[in-house]
């Protein structure tokens, strides 16, 4: 469809009226981009009286990061986290809208326990969550014992598990909120062919993989997408439960992000840091809508 | 054969149902707890294997909650950032949707990829530097520093753009025939059939604005522009709390209730207006 649809009012009516929103987006998100690109290049740390003043060093700030173990420490956590949450937060996802989908008794009320996660604050999530998984009395622990698991309990505290902690928690949250963009693909789709593919003795398994899940590619790339934009965004849940410890095992590039320019004061580096994040946001977000581009060209071209 | 097939079916059905409430607990179980817990009168503390249940069920834990941090004041701060995003929103997104839909004029793709990077970008990896620019603005401890950079929206505009290129042209020219300002037909012809898009923007700007917690924790320090997130993590860390479960599950539920019963009151449109709507 083309855009020239009315041409009521002055010509320069279409400015005035897109003049609000692109004036907060250039003051919120173009210029800090730029700005944060420009102040990487630079030497600027607030604590330390004769770096107060940004003194331009290159790429000394990038190449610092890379050669900091804490750096590689923190990427390769957020590497694990996205790959951890993302993937497992939208199967479940996908089999809660299924299931919630199904003429079930009493489907209301799982949907609800499904999505209630979404309305609460991640930060009351977490807090809720830091009780469960507490040591010795909570729930969590309580429940795995019964099950048969003896093992260590300090889901925040120790080095090993401190990460999957925080993973647990953002993926009890998420899958809720993703279930409800299948749940709208589920309920979008075209009886009829499913009605044909039963006609034709196709089994649940068949229908899913021929039809379900090629109808629902649009879906997917949309979930995806927040999901992994979403798995950057969100560190409430780390503030409350480890602060990024212990030494750094929970630590990722947001928190890590945070920590530079507030409790370093370092300027220049938090700047290299916003400039790699917002890098890598960029390549996920184009090479998944590319790729599901292609894919669906490889399926019906 | 026919009776054999409706067994399995059933059987089916009963399995399906079974895993989908065994799920359906597993997810609701933590939320449970905490509330149970804050039930616990506050001189009977948890222990090992102690699950549920205290001998009697007292708001104690509720009361000395609220005596230990401003609840009030903080719930008023969240209302109000939250209603000023809104408002500003419904205004910028509406008025952008509709210049993008409605006319064609130069440089519109250029501008409407300009707004659309909101969406690759988000406002949390850019907290360095806007904090710079809050500082610069003098907005610091405001409550309008925490609204201010949300006041536009990729997300609302091109939802609303969608909506709008929705509206049947010939609405669009009979609009016009009668001799419709650019407002009118804005009010009159655009908006009407764009009200469930609205209202799903509304809804998930709301609970996306309520539940924020790093940028409000960024740019206060006082609690008279502190929202609930940022008391309530300030309140975890209050010395006298320590391991006081049923103190925190209190506090922690206060800050979680308000959106909480508004989302079970209004569920059925909450997550119609999501399934309706262009957010899919």
């Amino acid at each position: 469809m083309t855009t020239r649809r009315s041409s009521v009012g002055v010509k320069a009516l279409p400015y005035f009226l897109i003049l609000p929103t692109l004036a907060f987006v250039s003051l919120f998100t173009i210029w800090p981009t730029l700005n944060a690109i420009y102040l990487s290049f630079f030497k600027q740390r607030l604590n330390i009286a004769r770096f107060r003043e940004p003194t331009f060093i290159g790429w000394e700030n990038y190449i610092n990061l890379f050669h900091d173990p804490t750096f590689l420490k923190v990427l390769k956590n957020t590497l694990i986290y996205v790959v951890g949450t993302v993937p497992l937060s939208i199967v479940v996802a996908f089999l809660m809208a299924w299931l919630v989908n199904q003429p079930l008794r009493g489907r209301g009320w799982t949907r609800l326990f499904f999505f209630h996660p979404t309305v609460l604050p991640m930060v009351s999530a977490a807090t809720i969550w830091m009780f469960f998984l507490t040591p010795d009395y909570g729930l969590f622990n309580t429940t795995l014992a019964w099950l048969g698991y003896h093992g260590p309990q300090n889901w925040t505290g120790n080095p090993n598990l401190a990460l999957f902690g925080v993973m647990l928690v953002a993926f009890w949250k998420n899958a809720g909120y993703y279930m409800i963009f299948y749940l709208a693909g589920l309920q979008n789709l075209p009886h009829e062919v499913f009605e044909a593919a039963q006609l034709d003795g196709a089994n649940l398994l068949q229908q899913l993989r021929y039809i379900t899940f090629p109808l629902l590619r649009r879906t997917t790339l949309f979930v995806s997408t927040i999901a992994f934009i979403g798995a950057f965004q969100t560190i409430d849940h780390i503030f409350v439960l480890t602060q990024g410890g212990p030494s750094n095992a929970s630590n990722v590039l947001l928190y890590y992000l945070w920590q530079i320019r507030f409790e370093n004061q370092d300027v220049g580096r938090a700047s290299a840091v916003t400039v790699i994040l917002i890098l890598v946001l960029l390549v996920f977000t184009v090479s998944n809508v590319w790729l599901s581009e292609r894919r669906e060209e490889s399926q019906y071209g | 054969m026919a009776k054999r097939t409706w067994n399995r079916r059933a059987l089916g059905q009963t399995t399906l149902t079974l895993l989908t409430w065994a799920l359906g607990l597993l997810w609701i179980v933590p939320l449970l707890w905490a509330i149970t817990a804050s039930l616990r009168p506050l001189n009977e503390p948890i222990q090992r294997g102690d699950v549920w249940f205290g001998t009697t069920l007292s708001i104690e834990s509720y009361t000395k909650a609220l005596s230990l941090a401003p609840f009030g004041l903080y719930f008023k701060n969240t209302v109000i950032i939250v209603l000023m995003i809104l408002g500003v929103q419904l205004i910028t997104i509406t008025l952008a949707g509709f210049a993008f839909a409605n006319y064609r004029f130069r440089g519109q793709k250029v501008f409407l990829f300009l707004i659309l990077l909101q969406l690759m970008i988000p406002t949390a990896a850019l907290l360095v530097p806007n904090f710079a620019t809050i500082r610069w603005l003098n907005l610091y401890d405001t409550r309008l520093a925490i609204a201010i950079p949300y006041f536009g929206s990729a997300f609302g505009t091109f939802l609303m753009r969608q909506a709008f290129l929705e509206v049947p042209q010939d609405l669009v020219d009979a609009g016009v025939l009668d001799g419709c300002s650019w407002w009118q037909l804005l009010w009159h012809v655009y908006l009407p059939p764009s009200i469930p898009t609205l209202t799903a923007f509304m809804l998930s700007s709301v609970a996306w604005h309520w539940n924020e917690f790093l940028w409000p924790l960024i740019v206060t320090k006082s609690d008279a522009a502190r929202p609930l997130t940022a008391g309530l993590v300030r309140f975890t860390q209050l010395g006298e709390i320590g391991a006081q479960w049923s103190l925190l599950s209190a506090a922690t539920l206060l800050v979680a209730a308000p959106l909480l019963v508004v989302f079970l009151i209004f569920q059925r449109r909450f997550i119609e207006s999501f399934l309706h709507s262009g957010l899919k």
